[in-house]
This record gives structure tokens, C-alpha cells and sequence, in this order.
């Protein structure tokens, strides 16, 4: 019953789409929101009635991220009898001339038209001899787009978030059917375990073996944690999949509880996102309104269900005991492992905790199968990484590229490059917790174990570039002074040890460093390194060790020659 | 063991009356935690709830919400200093964040920062001393691709300058001056 009533829905709206001769789509995520893109959307609308169309000629639709997000609002025409054009920078006025361009104006008797709308015809004519438009199309063959491979972000962009219809009429949620209908709990941990997915939080593990783990507990009562605190400052690459396509990330959390044999889940998601919360919220009430959520879940005798926590701002909450703490209403501090949450977790009962990326992972690799997910990237890293590209570039914005792409490409190809005279310096990667990759690593593959072999990691995707205007100390010292204010207290290495370091880069960087602080500085940074509690300790010198590692120099050069005794 | 369906709720409930004080936002606090069964679990919630309903966290709700929900005080304030999301101060009528994110950090959202301070004389993260505008940071409101970026007011603007944020907090003051005057004179 409810198989044939999604299908059915699925049905009328893709029918509903195919109708339209164009259809335009206008970016209204929050950065091109930002830059301006519900004045375009309203002026892409008021365009289009003024042009009083045919029915079915038009329609504008609202959607979420295109990626190039430095060049908002993004405005995408796709047109049956024409090639798809991508438009940026667009404002009130460049929005009149892509109507008057694309859309034909139906001629009409003057008396039947209203007077404001008789103005805003004129000006739609008087648009068509502007000839602003060709500086704003974005090519679609140029290296920003033509170098990515979409596959988490695939539909992102091309349907309305707030619309479970669009999701189902792109394919969604024949995964989690063909799932419950086709497989057994055991074969979706096989088949995730065979794509060789890991988690994509920053931490690496298979997300095949974790499952397969929590899948053996026996226990009546398991749940399955969404990972939606986005800490690390310098991404957003799980807000734009939370914003802009929450139904794929909740049908992969379905998949994941039917796998491990859960029977309730929560997103946890950061409380400054609140777009993100409301979506979900949105998704959640939408899927159990049709059938895809609660009890019977598609009609089978499979029940789960899910809630939304909402974070508070803790960067170690992004660990996975913290957040379970803090999904309980506590203070959000981690714990030793093990046991590990998969044993014992939220209240005590078995939990998987994936990241957000992590789960929209999952229906494409059901869909089109492990074999075929496992054949991109590279041998340890499989699929695509998402990657929150920003700081000093041309090109800032959010980009998917396989495993394994080198740094270059993603800078000088995707970037386009650093903007002015500056010169490109270095690629941060990891956020806090990583380190910097300098030019003369460029060339290096990007994957977990290449990363980590230079120091920093592979993160949950920020990526921020640094031009030669920037001083490596200090910029160590901005990481560090995170740490500082993040670090929990619970263990000590974690929270003196940073301060520690912290106070040694103040001295260096006032230019009263000693020669010696600064194998003091390595000496303290291995400690925290290797003797804190938790993940947040344990990567937390990782931006001051490698940038000790490739811009020595700059330390020594802040250190105040010696006179001679 | 406790499961969020099977949690321990306070059977013998205080009923909702709301606050001896007759203020209103006490009943909308009452609503929220009635709806997550006064289960302790629900204390991260209910907090949120609450400095949505009343701006901040003052005593007087910290020792309200822990009569409720019957969670110790020093819980209930240990809870809620943990989270960096949460104040103990109102806010100025007119607010400013600063994002500090990496990306708006290389891009100079410091200079930012300094340059507001200095110009509207409020120390970081405090309010002016009319109560008309505060300033604050944040750790970063993911809109990386604009950076910097700054919220004023709930609108996020991007790419600015110290002299763009400057002028826009002015216009926003200015107006609040101009209420001011025109109510004198009527």
C-alpha cells in the first residue's frame, strides 16, 4: 500500500516536471541567500508572471547548493531545446535579463494587464538589449565543475529540500526499499563493508565493520546517532547535506538501522545551524507521514523512528562518547574506549554514531552497488570526498572529488588559483585537529593515509587555503587558541598541555622566544599528543607540529639572535 | 537503564501554574518541558528552549528549570556553562556577530572585530551600556565561501570590510536614535 502510494507520488511529479518546456532553479542556501538570492528568486517569479506564459511553459524552483558559493546567488536554466547554462553573481536586473532572454513573452491586449506589471513588462524588453548576460554564464566544462564527481551531492542543487516529492521523483528511498524487500540486515553490512566506505568525520574506520560489529550485540533496544556537529570552523559540508538534501541523509540512516538493528535514531545537529534542524524536522515529519517512518516501516515489519537534538555549540561533541553524553542532556565530555559506543552507548544500549556524510553515502552505494562505489578512488580510500574549499582562492565554495585527486587539482584547477599578487603557501586540512600541507607536497594524492603521513588528516572536510600574507606561528596560535577554549578539562594533558603550548607561541610570536622554546614546544606537543583522553587532545598539536615541520623558518626568524656571551 | 521512551518522570508533577511573578514566557517554558514528560534527559532541550523563550539564562530560570525537571541546580548550571551556546547576560537590542571561523580568520575578520570595538566603544562580546547593542563572535556560522562573514540582526552579510560593518551598524543605530527623537517630540 504505501510501496504503491510513494511510487505513485514519485509518478505525478516527475510527470509534473517533464511538463515544463524550462525550468529554472535559483540557489537559496545560506550563503547565496546571504549574497542577496531571495531578492533574485522573487525577481525571477515577478519575471515570469509579467511574461504571462503558456501553463506548463515555466516554472522557478528554489534549491540548494551549485557549489561555486564565492559567486552567489547561482541561478541554473534548464531548458528542453537548449544547452543548461549556469549563471553567477545575479541580482535584481541580471535576473529581468535571463527571463527576457529564456522565457518568450506571451503578447497580450493591453487593458487586461495591470499597470505595475505593464512597467516591469517594459523593462523586461529594454533587458533584452543589455548585453551584461555572457560575463556571468559559468561553463560547465570549466575545471571547477568538470573536475568534481558528484555522487553524496548529486541531487543537491537540483530539487526542493523542503519536498519529499522531488526527492522520490530523483529516486529516493528505492535504496531503503530495495533494502527491506531484498536484503537481510547481515548482506547491507556485507555490501557497505565491500564498497569500502569509511566513516567521513575525520576518523577513518570502516563503516562496514562498524556496523557488522553493532549488527552481532544482542540487545533489545540499539540506536543509531546521527553526527551533525559541525564543529570544525572553516566547513559546512553536512549542513549544505542536511539543508539541501535531508531525505537522502535520513534514508541512510534507515538503511543503517535496519543493518545494525536499531529501532530509534537521533540527528544531533549544531544549534548555530538552525536551517539544518528545521529541514530535518521537516524530512522527519514528512517520511512519517508517508509510511517511511514509524511503525511498519514500508509496509514491512521493520520499526524505527527519529528525533532531533539539538547541540550547543562544544566543539568535542563531534567525539562520539561526548555527543552520546550530550545527547542525554549532559555536560558533553568523552570517555575512555572501550567499551566502545557499539557495546555500550547511549543509556548503555548499543549505538552507532556516523557522520552525516557518512550516511548519504549510503543509498547511492545500495543503489548502484559496492562494486561499482569501490571501483572510485583509491586502494585504502574508496569514493568521493566532500570538501568545504575556502580562504585564499578564486574559487571558494563546496566541491566533491574522488579519493585520491591531488592537492593541485583541487587548488590551481577547482580554485582557480589564488587571487592578486599573493602567492599560494599552504593547504589546511582537518581544521583543529590537522595540519598544513606546504607546495612542495602538492602533488601528494588526497587520501586518509597520505594526509595522515604528512601530518595532518583527512578531517571532516574543511579545506582552507593560505596565501603568503599569512604567518604560519600565528596562524598555529589561532588553532591553538580554539583548542584552548574547546578543550573540556576532563584530562589533564588536554587542558593544561594546550594552554602550555599556547602561552610558548604568545612568547615566540612577541619576538621573546628563546632557541630552546622551540624543542620545548615540539617536546610539549608530543606529550598532549600521545597522552590525552580523546580525540580532540590527541590531534590538538597537530597544526603547530606541522607547520614546526615545514615552516621552520618562520619560527626561527621570530627568535631574537643571541648576543654573544 | 534508562531509554528515551522508558525514562524516569517525575510522577508527583508540579503543576503547570507558571511563575508566582504572572510573567507569561513562564508558561511557554512549562509547555516545553511538559512536552518532553519532564524527563531529566530532556535538560539540553528544555535550556534551549529557554534562552529562545527569555534571551539568556538567568538565575532564577536555572533554579526553575531544576525544581521542574527535578535535576540538581549544580547540574542544571554545570549543564548549562559546559555549552558555549548558551548566556548569562541579555543581549543588546541590536546584535552583531563576528564569525572567526579559519576561513573569515586568513580573510581578517580580527581587523574586523578590533574596528567595531573601537568604533561603538564595546569591549568583545559585551554590550554597549545603554543596552542597545552588543558584540559578539562566533566560531564559525559555516558560510565559508563568503568570508568574512558577520550576522547582524539574524542577516548574514558576506565579504566585509571594517568600514562596511561599520557603516551598517551605523545605519541600524542610526534608525534606533531616530525612533528615539521622533517619540520625544510627539
Amino acid at each position: 500500500m504505501t510501496l504503491e502510494k510513494l511510487e505513485r507520488m514519485a509518478q505525478r511529479e516527475r510527470q509534473r516536471q517533464e511538463k515544463f518546456e524550462r525550468r529554472i532553479f535559483c540557489c537559496i542556501s545560506t550563503a547565496c541567500l546571504s549574497a542577496g538570492a531571495g531578492q533574485t528568486i522573487n525577481a525571477l517569479q515577478e519575471a515570469v508572471d509579467a511574461c504571462h506564459c503558456k501553463e506548463n511553459d515555466v516554472e522557478v524552483v528554489q534549491t540548494g547548493c551549485m557549489g561555486l558559493c564565492s559567486r552567489g546567488p547561482l541561478v541554473r536554466v534548464e531548458d528542453k531545446s537548449a544547452e543548461t547554462l549556469i549563471y553567477a553573481d545575479v541580482d535584481v536586473d541580471l535576473s529581468q535579463q535571463i527571463i527576457s532572454k529564456h522565457v518568450p513573452m506571451r503578447k497580450l491586449t493591453d487593458e487586461s494587464i495591470p499597470e505595475e506589471m505593464q512597467e516591469l513588462r517594459e523593462n523586461l524588453k529594454k533587458a533584452r538589449r543589455r548585453k551584461r548576460l555572457e560575463k556571468h554564464i559559468l561553463g560547465m566544462d570549466s575545471p571547477f565543475f568538470a573536475k568534481q564527481e558528484k555522487i553524496v551531492l548529486r541531487n543537491v542543487g537540483h530539487l526542493d529540500p523542503e519536498k519529499i516529492e522531488d526527492y522520490l521523483a530523483h529516486g529516493g528511498y528505492s535504496a531503503l526499499r530495495h533494502v527491506l524487500q531484498n536484503m537481510t540486515a547481515e548482506e547491507v553490512c556485507d555490501e557497505i563493508l565491500r564498497s569500502g566506505l569509511r566513516g567521513r568525520g575525520g576518523g577513518g574506520y570502516p563503516t562496514g565493520l562498524k556496523w557488522k560489529s553493532m549488527h552481532q550485540e544482542e540487545s533489545e533496544t540499539k540506536f543509531v546517532v546521527v553526527n551533525g556537529d559541525e564543529g570544525d570552523p572553516g566547513a559546512y559540508m553536512d549542513r549544505t547535506m542536511m539543508e539541501d538534501n535531508p531525505h537522502q541523509v535520513l534514508e541512510g540512516m534507515i538503511i543503517a538501522a535496519y543493518a545494525v538493528g536499531a529501532s530509534y535514531g537521533y540527528f544531533y545537529i549544531r544549534g548555530e545551524y538552525p536551517i539544518a534542524v528545521d529541514r530535518i524536522r521537516r524530512a522527519i515529519r514528512t517520511a512519517h507521514r508517508n509510511g517511511i517512518l514509524g511503525k511498519n516501516v514500508l509496509g514491512t515489519d521493520f520499526n524505527f523512528d527519529a528525533a532531533v537534538r539539538i547541540g550547543a555549540g562544544a566543539f568535542v561533541c563531534g567525539e562520539e562518547t561526548a555527543l552520546i553524553h550530550s545527547v542525554e542532556g549532559k555536560r558533553g565530555m568523552p570517555r575512555m574506549r572501550p567499551p566502545y559506543p557499539s557495546t555500550s552507548g547511549l543509556w548503555g544500549k548499543p549505538t552507532i554514531v556516523n557522520n552525516v556524510e557518512t550516511m548519504a553515502n549510503v543509498p547511492p552505494i545500495i543503489n548502484r552497488g559496492a562494486d561499482w562505489y569501490a571501483n572510485i578512488g583509491t586502494e585504502q580510500s574508496k569514493g568521493t570526498k566532500v570538501f568545504a574549499l575556502a580562504g585564499q582562492l578564486t574559487n571558494t565554495g563546496l566541491i566533491e572529488v574522488p579519493m585520491g585527486i591531488s592537492l593541485r587539482e583541487i587548488v590551481y584547477d577547482i580554485g582557480d588559483d589564488v587571487p592578486g599578487d599573493a602567492e599560494f603557501k599552504a593547504a589546511q586540512t582537518g581544521g583543529p585537529s590537522g595540519g598544513c600541507i606546504p607546495h612542495e607536497h602538492l602533488d601528494t594524492p588526497v587520501d586518509y593515509e597520505n594526509l595522515s603521513k604528512l601530518g595532518s588528516i583527512m578531517g571532516s572536510g574543511g579545506l582552507v587555503i593560505i596565501d603568503s600574507t599569512t604567518s604560519m606561528p600565528e596562524f598555529a596560535r589561532f588553532f591553538m587558541d580554539f583548542c584552548v577554549d574547546e578543550s573540556c578539562g576532563k584530562c589533564v594533558p588536554c587542558r593544561v598541555g594546550t594552554i602550555q603550548i599556547r602561552i610558548l607561541l604568545d612568547k615566540i610570536i612577541a619576538g621573546s622566544g628563546e632557541p630552546e622554546d622551540l624543542n620545548k614546544l615540539e617536546d610539549l606537543c608530543h606529550i598532549v599528543k600521545d597522552t590525552s583522553l580523546c580525540g580532540l587532545g590527541q590531534s590538538a598539536p597537530n597544526p603547530v607540529l606541522s607547520t614546526l615541520k615545514f615552516f621552520l623558518d618562520e619560527y626561527i626568524a621570530l627568535i631574537p639572535a643571541q648576543e654573544p656571551a | 537503564m534508562k531509554t528515551s521512551s522508558g525514562s524516569p518522570t517525575n510522577k508527583k508533577q508540579v503543576k503547570s501554574e507558571g511563575h508566582p511573578s504572572g510573567d507569561d514566557r513562564f508558561k511557554a517554558l512549562d509547555r516545553t518541558m511538559k512536552r518532553f514528560n519532564f524527563e531529566k534527559d530532556s535538560l539540553l532541550e528544555v535550556l534551549h528552549d529557554t534562552q529562545e523563550i527569555f534571551g539568556f539564562l538567568s538565575d532564577d530560570l536555572l533554579i526553575y528549570i531544576s525544581t521542574h525537571l527535578r535535576v540538581p541546580l549544580s547540574q542544571v548550571y554545570g549543564v548549562a556553562t559546559f555549552y558555549h551556546f548558551f548566556t548569562f547576560e541579555p543581549l543588546g537590542k541590536h546584535n552583531c556577530i563576528i564569525c572567526r571561523g579559519t576561513a573569515c580568520h586568513v580573510k581578517g575578520s580580527d581587523v574586523i572585530t578590533q574596528a567595531l570595538s573601537e568604533e561603538f566603544a564595546v569591549p568583545i562580546g559585551k554590550t554597549t551600556e545603554d543596552g542597545l547593542f552588543s558584540l559578539t563572535t562566533a566560531r564559525c556560522i559555516g558560510s565559508c565561501g563568503l568570508a568574512p562573514v558577520a550576522v547582524l540582526n539574524g542577516a548574514v552579510h558576506g565579504k566585509q570590510t571594517p568600514q562596511s560593518m561599520i557603516t551598517l551598524v551605523k545605519d541600524v543605530l542610526e534608525q534606533e536614535t531616530e525612533v528615539l527623537e521622533q517619540g520625544e517630540a510627539g
